[in-house]
Formats: C-alpha cells, sequence, structure tokens
C-alpha cells in the first residue's frame, strides 16, 4: 500500500531551464513533469545543518524540493568536517545555516531557502511546523527528539526521522495519519543515569550520509505518493556488517501523542521531561580541583603525584601526559591499582569523567584526590601548546 | 537455540558480543538465560522489580513482542530476538551531548564513561 500524505500540491509550472536541469526526472515515469511540479511545490523542514542535515538538504535541494527550511544555531567547527559535508574548512567559524546556504543555493538557485537560525523549542515549533508539509529530523538529542515528534502529531506533518549511532543507524517516518509516531515505540525517553550508552563515543564518518540519504529518499517518496514509505517500520543499519534489518512498528492506541486517548495535546518542557535539568553544572562543586599550570609546575618540582587517566586506551593514543591509565567504567574493579596514602591527580578529556572518578574514589576512601581542571584540553591550551586536541 | 542481537550500546556490558546464542523455551526465559550470562546487561534492561524496561523494546524476528505474548512468547529453533533502545545519536559534537547530560553522582558505579557522553 503506497501512502500518500497530504502534501499541499498547489499547480507549481517549470520554466526552460527547471526542464533541462530536471530532464532525468522527467523522463522517469515514477516522477514525470507530475512528480517534478509536487517536488517544486513542496516545502520541506530540516532540523540541524549537521551530519544528516547536510546530505538530506543537499540532495532535497538538487531533487528540485521547491521550499526548504533549515533550523540551526550553531557555528561550523574543525570536528564537524568530518561528516558534515555540506561545510568546508573555509567555513569554520561561520554560522551553519549561512555555510549550507551557500552551497544549497549555488546547487540549485531556484531553491526557496528560508532559514531559521533558532534552537527547535516548545514556544517555536508548532508555528514553524505549520508552514510546512514535511519534516525531517536531524537532531541529535531525547529532548529534541520528542519535541520534533510531538509537534509533527500535534500538527499532523510527517516525520521523517534518522538516528545515528558509531556504526549503526535508524531511519523511519513516523507521525504520519495512518502509521505510528516515535511515541508509540518509546512513549518515554530513558532516564539521564542509564542511557544505554556507548563504551567509545564517535560516529563513522559516512554513516550520516548513508542515513541522511535515506531520510531524502523518504521525503521525495512522501511528496511524489510513490514506493513504499518506511511508514510503520524501523530500518536498522549496521554499516560494519553492512546489514539492513527491517522491524513492524505498530501504532499502539494506547500512545500517548497519537493514541485514541492521548495525554499530549500541546507541547512541553522537554528538558525537564528528558531529565536535564537546565544549566545544572554536572561536576559536584565539592570535588576538589587542580589547575593545570599548578600540576605542571609541581611536577616539574619532582613532588611524587599520583596522575590517573581515566580515558578509554584509544584516547590515550591521541595525546596524553603519561598519567596511569584506568578507564573510567573500569575503576571500580581496579581501585586495588591506587595507593590511597598517595595524592592523586585525575583527568580525562575536558574534566567531566574524572569529576565522577574523583567523586567515586572519595567514596571508597581516598582522602587526597583532585580533578584536573578542564582535563587534558586546558593541559593543551596552557601548558603544552604543541599537544593535540580532539 | 534463539540468536538474541546485541545493540551497539549495550555490547560494552556483553563482552562486547553483536549476539549470543540461548537455549530457551520463551522471549523471557531468554533474556534471563541473557542476563544470567552477562550480569552487567540487567540493570540496563530490568528495573529494580524485574520488569523490562519501558525504553528497552524487544522484538522476535520483526514483531514488537508487545503484540505477541510479551515475554511468554514461545521460541522456535532459529528465532532471532532483537533489544532495540532508543538511541539518541544524530550529529553531535562531543561538548554538546556532555551539556544536555547530568552526571549521577550518587551511584558509586559509574554507569557511562565514553567521552561522546561524558567529556
Ligand atoms: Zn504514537
Amino acid at each position: 500500500m503506497a501512502t500518500t500524505t497530504d502534501v499541499r500540491g498547489e499547480p507549481a509550472t517549470l520554466n526552460n531551464d527547471e526542464i533541462l536541469r530536471y530532464s532525468r526526472h522527467l523522463i522517469m515515469p515514477e516522477v514525470g513533469m507530475e512528480g517534478q511540479q509536487k517536488l517544486k511545490a513542496a516545502r520541506v523542514l530540516c532540523i540541524g545543518a549537521g551530519g544528516l542535515g547536510s546530505p538530506l538538504a543537499l540532495y532535497l535541494a538538487a531533487a528540485g524540493v521547491g521550499t526548504l527550511g533549515m533550523v540551526d544555531f550553531d557555528v561550523v567547527d574543525y570536528t564537524n568536517l568530518q561528516r558534515q559535508i555540506i561545510h568546508t574548512t573555509a567555513d569554520v567559524g561561520r554560522k551553519k545555516l549561512e555555510s549550507a546556504g551557500d552551497k544549497l543555493k549555488a546547487i540549485n538557485p531556484f531553491l526557496n531557502l528560508r532559514k531559521f537560525e533558532t534552537k527547535l523549542t516548545s514556544e517555536n515549533a508548532l508555528e514553524l511546523f505549520r508552514q510546512f508539509d514535511i519534516v525531517a529530523d536531524g537532531t541529535d538529542n531525547f529532548a529534541t527528539r520528542y519535541l520534533v515528534n510531538d509537534a509533527c502529531v500535534l500538527t499532523g506533518k510527517p516525520n521523517v526521522y534518522g538516528s545515528i549511532f558509531r556504526f549503526e543507524g535508524q531511519a523511519s517516518v513516523f507521525a504520519t495519519k495512518e502509521g505510528p509516531c516515535y511515541r508509540c515505540l518509546y512513549p518515554e525517553p530513558p532516564p539521564p543515569g542509564l542511557v544505554p550508552s556507548c563504551a567509545e563515543g564517535g560516529v563513522l564518518g559516512i554513516l550520516p550520509g548513508l542515513v541522511g540519504v535515506m531520510q531524502a529518499t523518504e521525503v521525495i517518496k512522501l511528496i511524489l505518493g510513490k514506493g513504499e514509505p518506511l511508514i510503520g517500520r524501523l530500518l536498522l543499519i549496521d554499516a560494519l556488517g553492512m546489514k539492513f534489518r527491517e522491524l513492524k512498528l505498530r501504532k499502539n492506541p494506547d500512545c500517548p501523542a497519537c493514541g485514541t486517548h492521548p495525554t499530549v495535546t500541546k507541547l512541553i518542557d522537554y528538558n525537564e521531561f528528558c531529565g536535564i535539568r537546565g544549566e545544572e553544572k554536572p561536576v559536584e562543586s565539592s570535588v576538589s580541583e587542580i589547575q593545570v599550570e599548578e600540576l605542571k609546575r609541581r611536577l616539574d618540582a619532582g613532588e611524587p603525584l599520583f596522575v590517573l587517566d581515566v580515558r578509554e586506551p584509544h584516547e590515550y593514543q591521541i595525546c596524553n601526559i603519561g598519567g596511569h591509565l584506568i578507564p573510567l567504567g573500569d575503576l571500580p574493579k581496579r581501585v586495588h591499582e591506587l595507593d590511597s596514602s598517595r595524592e592523586i591527580v585525575a583527568h580525562c578529556r575536558s574534566g567531566v569523567r574524572s569529576a565522577k572518578a574523583v567523586a567515586f574514589l572519595r567514596q571508597a576512601g581516598f582522602r587526597k584526590v583532585h580533578n584536573l581542571a578542564g582535563g587534558i584540553l586546558a593541559w593543551a591550551d596552557r601548558v603544552d601548546p604543541k599537544m593535540p586536541k580532539y | 537455540m534463539a540468536k538474541i542481537h546485541i545493540p551497539t550500546p549495550l555490547r560494552q556490558y556483553a563482552d562486547k558480543h553483536a549476539t549470543v546464542e540461548v537455549n530457551a523455551g520463551t522471549v523471557g526465559e531468554a533474556l534471563t538465560g541473557l542476563v544470567s550470562k552477562h550480569p552487567d546487561l540487567r540493570r540496563h534492561l530490568y528495573t529494580d522489580e524485574g520488569k523490562l524496561r519501558a525504553f528497552v523494546n524487544v522484538y522476535l524476528n520483526d514483531e514488537d513482542i508487545r503484540y505477541l505474548q510479551k515475554e511468554g512468547t514461545a521460541l522456535k529453533d532459529n528465532d532471532s530476538i532483537s533489544i532495540v533502545p532508543s538511541i539518541a545519536g544524530g550529529s553531535q559534537d562531543i561538548d554538546e551531548v556532555a551539556n544536555l547530560r547530568i552526571v549521577e553522582l550518587n551511584s558509586a558505579l559509574p554507569t557511562c564513561c565514553c567521552p561522546a557522553c561524558c567529556c
């Protein structure tokens, strides 16, 4: 059952330049003049101009989607370039929307690009979504994911979903009239302390390309009303095994958002819903801190400080200050390697994991433990500028 | 024998295995067998009361067990069970994620120790 959504198909005519540009679409029966006009009339909102948003927006612009909205308020940095292919080295430091906008207009000057330099919030989402036909979710956190889902359900806009994790991806189409929504699958987010998370973070650079192009494909199919969209199906992508699996999703009659008696009737505070308490500092202030300059001075003076590095072994390979390596996750079972009578300075990349380590060691009876404020990043900034940062 | 697919985020609690084979009559027994082989997985799959957590979906082949006989669903030979947790990955940068997460210092065991989530 090919399912069409209510994409507003106002007639849009193509000029001769557009006919030439889209000729490889026009000569295939699945698109043709009628389909190309639907693409031109369509309005797609892309949330995020990052890993997923890059290929998504590039392909939608090239394919002739008439109106493309982009929501982002971030700035391009060097670590984005490994996967966010809409941005180039010269764009580092620019607003992502400016950078992406240049590329999209260069690919297709006929594109009507609408830039929203803002964070998507419960206050602006409904008004924004109402101006578009389809929403493509390229976000990366639970709070925005639930916000996008609920706003799509409330405004009746299909949510073309993609998510990536290291070398695994998920894709689906949620919140169509007849199909399930994200909350049918996951009514509530995991509590923050128990997020099933990664021993090693990061993402394979090509993976957002793979998943973002799948999202673009689904957007185009929804606009054309052709093929079998991923409605009611969750596609699992394993790029290492290059295996694709598909799970059936059902519309849950008890779904809080799209069920028969929905309890989600307006947008809520999604940060609170996901257990994220505003600007709260993650590091407990009672953790004793030491600055990188002081550590350097005391080490140079030959003081018997014990430096404990709680990062992962592959991070140690990138750069280290010669600390004793015990990854945070292994600390409870390797705590016997440490001498509680010695003064210990724990560090990680930026100071968050090592704060946990210090708190754990204090509970375990260690009295002279300090957290290196700012971690090895601060060391690279203020002590050893030759040290690589990551 | 049924095969249980372990998703990437949980593999660290299952000796890095992508799949685990168990002998069991039902989905519930298979999961019990899995957590007895890999006890670190228990708190990620079950609540303290021993119920499957709401954000962990379990599939038998391509069907959600909530729409079958839940954990009592019978297993046939060569069935495959998938654990599908919600993942938050998008294109995030390491420090953006750190800002979004509160660190629970009250738990003695660090729950997570990755550069993407914690630092
Ligand atoms: Zn739903």
